[in-house]
């Protein structure tokens, strides 16, 4: 009867790993086939606006037709059109270096708050996560109105006389790095804050024990134990900036798109769904692939260390 | 001081001069005060201990020796010479800290490395030193292991090879056993007496185990309250201590509070408030009518079920409880006066049945150098 018990909770067991995996294929690989179907189409003005559309009273005949009429053509203007590739490619420096920029500005503040006093700590994060308070739409409006012609940054510079004149800075880079920068702070800032936080200070006591001075103590000793918070604060930050589309849509110029741009103005703009697919899953397939190798490789490290 | 001084070398045979001196040394943290105006010399080739109740101070006197703290008054010399602004990395001692704080991305090897990697050793030294080192300790066969891989003893023996490595003028050990089982750390203890033995380096070592204290060290200082109460070898920190607070702290003991009533060449006279009259060996300095104590310990007591026919110290009671405990057995016996003597008693017969028993009549006896009076 115990037995019996045990297979009973062992069956209940196995159907609880089965709600995240149902969840994953619901919420996330049935979508992205949808989009892979739809990037594989061809645009039509139509409801909706691609072919084949799939008809199940067709029979095997119809799905015959409807595999047949699939194409990579999509893919192959990808490639071809220099728009798209620097468009790639504009999304992946942005990001590349926004994310550099962040770590360099959010470790040091992520650092002296894991120093600070513990009555500290709490009143610290919250000041982190306080803008999540307010819309995030709303922030970065508020900072195309700092950045504009007359805008609060010019009249501070003027007033200190570090400029003669009123620089431009709406619709630059420059620009859309703040923007992003001040968007993502809090990302980079917790998984760091969290690594670091839980940090032995005794470690930091050793290594000046063994000899070693505070500077090089921060290289041997703090950089590398806090290496999973700033893997985490990394891939937070520049996933979802390769895709960003609001900051450079309000923020930045409009000589060249990010690649949420492209996508936006291909799926709103020319109405063109199956191109748009295919830039969504040649986004994904270049942020996913790298992620996998990198977990692959640490799961290998963890094993040999063992 | 002078004399102190060759007790040590008589007993390491080290040359001695004092190789850490606290000098009048005040700590305070805000309000408390932690260390609290204390000297105390410590002389090269020492196992030293440090021992007291946790918040006495012992680990604060560590933490000053390795420069993780500045006193607030007085000054640390190291040698001769004053060390308190030399940060923690200049100075030529090593710690090894209670939670060992091996450093959890680094393999053992590297651990042991780090200190002689910061001196800037040739590589070849450091290998040959590192795996020198790994071989006392016995733990080659894990170099290449990273600490969170390792079991508790081994971490320890990790924490105590990187320290020692470095070959430090003073080995500091904070709390080195707390974290080991009861067998693991009879065991290491001995192998910690050896090891300093073979290095000839001084070491102080901070524990709140009076047992492991009296094993380790050949000289203890009692601390309470960031004072030193007494500093002596074990034998004497045992068999004389000089007030209520070491008799209680090291060991079991009776105490029995009582009045002078006479002293001489020949011993002093107490009247005890246990009810029973006891005589000592000792001269006292006190007029008489002071309050002092006489500390009694379990073991120097005699039991019997009959009244003594000789012995100067004699009290009559009756066994309230019997604890044995294989090699010896405890018994609590209740004087007339309602007073709880502990008494111990060594079982030298394999005969199961105790003779003496809960409840019975018994008389207990002590010779007059068995205690030990103490005025404070």
């Amino acid at each position: 009867m115990a037995q019996a018990a045990r297979k009973r909770a062992g069956r209940a067991g196995g159907l609880l790993v089965l709600v995240p995996y149902a969840w994953l294929v619901l919420f996330f690989l049935v979508p992205f086939l949808i989009v892979l179907k739809i990037s594989l189409s061809a645009s039509a003005i139509a409801q909706p606006p691609y072919t084949p559309v799939f008809d199940p009273a067709g029979g095997l005949a119809g799905l015959k037709d409807f595999l047949g009429a699939l194409s990579p053509d999509n893919y192959a203007d990808l490639v071809t059109d220099r728009l798209y590739v620097a468009s790639y490619l504009r999304s992946l420096a942005i990001a590349a270096l926004s994310t550099l920029m962040l770590l360099l500005l959010a470790y040091p503040v992520a650092y002296g708050m894991a120093r600070a006093p513990r009555r500290w700590q709490g009143l610290l994060l919250v000041v982190v996560i306080l803008p999540f308070w307010t819309s995030f739409l709303i922030r970065v409006y508020a900072w195309v109105n700092i950045l504009q012609h007359d805008g609060l940054l010019n009249q501070v510079l003027l007033a200190l006389r570090i400029v003669d004149a009123p620089v431009t800075w709406l619709a630059t880079d420059t620009a859309i790095y703040i923007g992003i920068v001040y968007s993502y702070f809090p990302f980079m800032v917790l998984p760091l804050y969290a690594a670091l936080e839980k940090m032995d200070e005794s470690l930091l006591e050793a290594a000046a024990d063994l000899g070693c001075p505070r500077w090089r103590t921060f290289w041997l000793i703090t950089l590398p134990l806090s290496r999973p918070g700033i893997v985490a604060g990394v891939l937070l930050c520049f996933i979802p900036i390769v895709g960003e589309f609001v900051v450079p849509d309000l923020l930045g110029g409009s000589s060249t798109q990010m690649i949420g741009q492209t996508l936006w103005t291909q799926f709103f703009a020319n109405r063109d769904w199956p191109a748009a697919s295919s830039v969504a899953v040649v986004l994904l397939v270049l942020l996913v692939v790298p992620i996998v190798i990198y977990q692959h490789r640490q799961a290998r490290e963890l094993e040999v260390s063992r | 001081m002078a004399s102190e001084a060759q007790q040590a070398q008589a007993r390491t045979g080290a040359p001695a001069w004092p190789l850490v001196r606290f000098d009048t040394v005040t700590k305070r943290f805000g309000q408390t005060v932690a260390v609290d105006a204390l000297s105390l010399d410590i002389f090269a080739g020492e196992f030293f201990a440090l021992l007291g109740p946790s918040g006495c101070g012992k680990s604060t006197l560590l933490r000053l020796l390795a420069g993780f703290e500045t006193p607030s008054e007085g000054r640390v010399l190291l040698d001769g010479a004053a060390i308190d602004a030399v940060p923690p990395h200049r100075r030529p001692v090593n710690m090894m800290f209670q939670n060992y704080a091996l450093f959890p991305h680094l393999t053992v090897a590297k651990n042991v490395a780090f200190g002689l990697r910061q001196e800037g050793r040739p590589r070849a030294e450091i290998a040959q030193r590192v795996a020198a080192m790994l071989a006392l300790v016995k733990l080659e066969p894990f170099a290449r292991r990273k600490p969170d891989e390792l079991s508790g003893g081994q971490r320890q023996r990790v924490a105590l090879a990187r320290s020692l490595v470095k070959r430090p003028q003073v080995l500091l050990l904070d709390e080195p056993l707390a974290a080991l089982d009861k067998q693991l750390r009879h065991e290491t203890q001995f192998e910690l007496m050896d090891l300093q033995a073979r290095l000839a380096t001084t070491f102080v070592i901070v524990t709140h185990d009076q047992e492991e204290a009296m094993t380790v060290a050949d000289r203890i200082a009692v601390m309470d309250r960031g004072r030193i109460v007494q500093v002596g070898t074990p034998a004497e920190v045992y068999e004389q201590p000089n007030s209520r607070y070491v008799a209680s702290f090291v060991g079991d003991v009776n105490l029995i509070e009582g009045r002078l009533i006479m002293t001489g060449p020949g011993g002093s006279h107490i009247d005890s408030a246990a009810g029973v009259k006891l005589a000592t060996a000792q001269r006292l300095d006190g007029a008489p009518g002071a309050v002092v104590w006489v500390a009694l310990r379990p073991e120097k007591l005699r039991i019997a079920t009959e009244p003594p026919s000789s012995a100067e110290n004699c009290a009559a009671g009756r066994v309230v409880d019997v604890a044995y405990l294989g090699n010896v057995s405890l018994y609590k016996v209740r004087l007339e006066s309602g007073f709880i003597m502990k008494v111990q008693v060594p079982n030298l017969t394999r005969s199961v049945d105790r003779s003496i028993g809960t409840d019975e009549r018994v008389w207990l006896s002590w010779t007059p150098d068995a205690g030990v009076v103490l005025t404070g």
